[in-house]
């Protein structure tokens, strides 16, 4: 019963596939899914320190506030407006739209640069409103 | 030839007996999280860094409170039924796989306690 199913023949696999826009977006969509997984954990870290009180608070602030604190909040928002952008496509070519393969490229590359340019406001916005 | 019985077919619930179920509620905690994300990234980019008194006022707002909280359930049944797939779609080995889509529920279910816990009580006690 093994041999019969290590002896039969796969299908190619990614390496084997010249990466076009459609599939590393695919990738990345998927990849971000899996790194905000991780990310609930640093979600749920700063809403149990706000909730313990001042000093512990303070301490956790200190460390988002941080370089690398800083360049990981970064991230972990960059990562959730990606999936966000990525999730609408989806969401668009489950009601049948955006299927033109040109278009699905055009959408592929802007979403790159949608996510990125959106992040970067969303925090310059945020800071300047404090 | 078919073989489904009758029964089967008006049930519609295919061989795993879920039928739509898991791509249903990975479209609807999706759609709900549109919103809700934009109001955390927003809502994150604002506060990160804020005075502790500053951010528990934020929280206590009961609009804030339970927006926060729907976010946390939304965001979090749809990256465990996420996660499920990408378990399903790598983990081969039957005792690794099982294993692994327990801790996932595991992992979901205390990470949605201590949010929801520091949420209301923050809401709730300040």
């Amino acid at each position: 019963m093994t041999n019969v199913t290590r002896s039969r023949p796969l299908s190619p696999h990614l390496q084997i596939y010249k990466p076009i826009p459609t599939m590393i977006m695919s990738i990345m969509h998927r990849i971000t899914g899996g790194a905000l997984y991780f990310g609930t954990v640093l979600v749920a870290w700063w809403l149990i320190a706000a909730a313990s009180g001042a000093a512990y608070y303070d301490w956790v602030n200190w460390l988002f506030g941080t370089f690398i604190g800083k360049v990981v909040l970064f991230g972990y928002t960059w990562a959730l407006v990606h999936h966000l952008l990525g999730g609408i496509r989806h969401l668009a070519w489950d009601l049948g739209y955006g299927y033109e393969k040109h278009f699905a490229t055009r959408m592929a590359k802007a979403m790159i640069v949608a996510s990125a340019t959106l992040t970067l406001v969303i925090w310059v916005v945020g800071y300047l409103a404090r | 030839m078919n073989m489904r019985t009758p029964l089967g077919k008006v049930r519609g619930l295919g061989s795993a007996k879920e039928g739509t179920d898991h791509f249903w509620r990975q479209r609807l905690t999706a759609v709900a999280s549109i919103p809700l994300t934009i109001f955390f990234v927003v809502f994150l980019a604002h506060y990160a860094g804020a005075p502790h008194a500053e951010l528990i006022a934020a929280l206590s707002n009961p609009f804030v409170a339970v927006t926060m909280g729907l976010m946390v359930v939304a965001g979090l049944v749809h990256m465990k039924i996420g996660m499920q797939v990408i378990i399903e779609d790598y983990v081969h080995a039957e005792g690794a796989k099982i294993a692994l889509l327990m801790l996932n529920t595991f992992f979901t279910i205390a990470v949605g306690g201590l949010c929801l816990f520091a949420v209301l009580k923050i809401a709730f006690a300040g």
